[in-house]
């Protein structure tokens, strides 16, 4: 499988990462030679075989549903970029 | 007394333990060191006043008469993927900068709990993706090693912990922490000299430590020798619930139980890791290496790990895929940079943030990511190579059968020049071809020195162990180290 620039920007559109038509046309061939590399994989047989979901057996553990956090808003907005009234802050989203 | 700042992590523990010194004596005598290093560009942020409270409140409690605890008297490098309260935290990226965590990662807290302090943050590559620091967005970290041909050419640290391995090599801090993902401590201690063992996959917990690919991240030492690796390492681990992957047992007494004495245990020597163009200079050192085994007691076998070769690739679509999920938060709206063009909407802030922000590479790895998670390729992608995941488990569960730890090179070279690699990301990716595949299946592994190259430069060897088993690995290498007498260091230019 292999990659065209038009592919290449929808995969920066849905990683939400801007790019310029100079920059698609630099990532294509970069990309194809990783994926390239990487396809040598479809030559293993796993047939039977189950994806690894877990290196080291580990049961994911339960808690008491109770309240552990909270009462930081300051602390939580402290680093925002944009922080009013208690929110954060973003552009307009809805006409 | 010799200088205070060639002392190790056990060296400094036992001395201000001895009063032979006070710990402020040792975190300043440190901290200077720091602050006159600038040409490594080791360190991000400098935190003399953290690492001198720490000592001032260790020797309070002498005086008082306490008993010191574990790490009183050691100040500290911290990689700069760790989140410290109140001191910037960027992974090296102009994404996060300006970031202050106004909380501490687990880790570093159970190091300035065992009574550690910190010198600083330590540079790395960019979202700890690289193996040549030269991924960062603060500059390279040049390491402290020159190639004996004269030409000052600077040379690769390694990567990603790269601040880490030349800090410690430079003498600049006697212990650092790393983080290992598919080599991060181990192939730059390699390049540079020095110890570090990445631990068993939930040994450390990853809460506050920035994420990269959550399923292979794990917190390390890299130190001057075995022992410091153990008592580092002891400080470090420990059961979180904060994590849901933290390992819920109690932490081993590494340091106490070090042997070098390999009587009764069985050295494995995987063919695969044989590869084309390795120096053969790195082929004689392993050879080395399996003598000091056997003269340490061990008796050698050799085993065959048939997927070795397919542990890079597989490495390749996990560990992107999961970083273009995990790199989804930086998004300029919660933390760090935003970029607002005029007139912009949410999405475009969006696009325009993280285009600015992430660096080539991390750009190029949450494109991988997002590819090979996409419809219709999830499949034959990251479902391919979770199950070439599983067949590379086996493979290590069928060498278990015939011997108790792995002996190989760290990596496939020793230092290579800055700029040598960094036109070519696979010819990069190639240079972790030993140290990923026990990432891939959360083994613990340590490299040591085992001595120099031609050139004069640092060859370091590994030891991959059963999972838990950090113990074995520690005491090989522990064996390794007696035998190698690896004492060379760096003449001091910088």
């Amino acid at each position: 499988m292999s990659v065209d620039e038009a592919t290449v920007k929808r995969i920066a559109k849905l990683a939400r990462i801007a790019i310029s038509d100079e920059e698609a046309h630099h990532y294509t061939p970069e990309l194809n030679n990783i994926l390239g590399w990487i396809e040598q994989l479809g030559e293993v047989d796993t047939s039977g075989v189950e994806p690894m979901t877990a290196v080291i057996p580990n049961k994911l553990r339960l808690r008491e549903d109770e309240v552990t956090d909270g009462g930081i808003r300051d602390q939580v907005l402290a680093n925002a970029p944009q922080a009013e009234h208690g929110f954060f802050t973003v552009p307009k989203v809805i006409e | 007394m010799a200088d205070i700042t060639d002392l190790g992590v056990a060296g400094l523990r036992d001395g201000f333990r001895s009063g032979a010194f006070s710990a402020r004596e040792a975190a300043e005598a440190f901290s200077a060191k720091v602050s006159r290093a600038k040409a490594l560009n080791a360190f991000l942020v400098e935190t003399p006043d953290h690492a001198l409270g720490q000592a001032d409140a260790a020797d309070r409690a002498r005086a008082a008469g306490e008993e010191p605890k574990p790490l009183a008297g050691v100040p500290l490098g911290i990689k700069d993927l760790f989140a410290t309260r109140g001191v910037a935290t960027t992974a090296a990226s102009h994404i996060l900068e300006g970031f202050t965590p106004p909380y501490e990662s687990t880790v570093t807290q159970n190091l300035w709990n065992a009574g550690a302090g910190m010198l600083g943050k330590l540079n790395m590559d960019q979202f700890a993706m690289g193996s040549s620091n030269e991924t960062s967005y603060f500059g390279n970290v040049i390491s402290p090693w020159r190639r004996k041909d004269g030409s000052n050419a600077p040379l690769a640290p390694g990567g990603s912990s790269g601040g880490s391995s030349a800090a410690v090599a430079a003498r600049l801090c006697p212990g650092a922490t790393g983080t290992d993902t598919g080599g991060s401590i181990r192939q730059p201690a390699a390049f540079t000299g020095i110890s570090g063992i990445k631990p068993t996959y939930g040994r450390c917990s990853r809460w506050g430590t920035i994420a990269f690919a959550s399923s292979l991240d794990q917190a390390g030492p890299m130190a001057q020798d075995v022992r410091d690796c153990a008592i580092l390492l002891e400080a470090m681990a420990g059961f979180d619930p904060k994590d849901a992957t933290s390992l819920q047992l109690d932490v081993p007494r590494w340091e106490a139980n070090l042997s070098s004495d390999m009587k009764g245990k069985r050295v494995g020597v995987p063919v695969e890791y044989r590869v084309d163009n390795m120096p053969e200079e790195i082929e004689a050192l392993w050879r080395k290496g399996v003598e000091w085994m056997r003269g340490a007691g061990a008796e050698i076998v050799e085993v065959s790990l048939p997927h070795t070769k397919y542990a890079l690739p597989a490495y390749y679509i996990i560990a992107p895929a999961e970083a273009s999920s995990n790199l989804a938060r930086y998004d300029g709206v919660r933390y760090g940079l935003r970029d607002l063009p005029d007139g912009a909407g949410l999405q475009d802030m969006y696009a325009a943030t993280r285009a600015d922000g992430f660096g080539p590479e991390v750009k190029r790895r949450i494109m991988i990511g997002t590819y090979v998670l996409s419809a219709g390729f999830y499949d034959a992608y990251y479902t391919q190579a979770q199950k070439v995941r599983a067949l590379i488990a086996r493979d290590f569960e069928q060498a278990w059968e015939k011997c108790d730890v792995l002996l190989t090179p760290t990596a496939p070279s020793a230092a290579f020049a800055l700029g040598e690699k960094s036109a070519d990301p696979i010819a990069m990716y190639l240079n972790d071809v030993f140290t990923v595949p026990s990432s891939l299946v959360g083994l613990p592994a340590m490299s040591v020195p085992g001595g120099l190259d031609k050139q004069g430069l640092p060859l370091g060897l590994q030891i991959i162990g059963k999972a838990l088993d950090e113990q074995s690995v520690l005491n090989a290498g522990l064996a390794i180290e007696e035998r190698a007498d690896f004492k060379a260091r760096p003449e001091a230019w910088w």
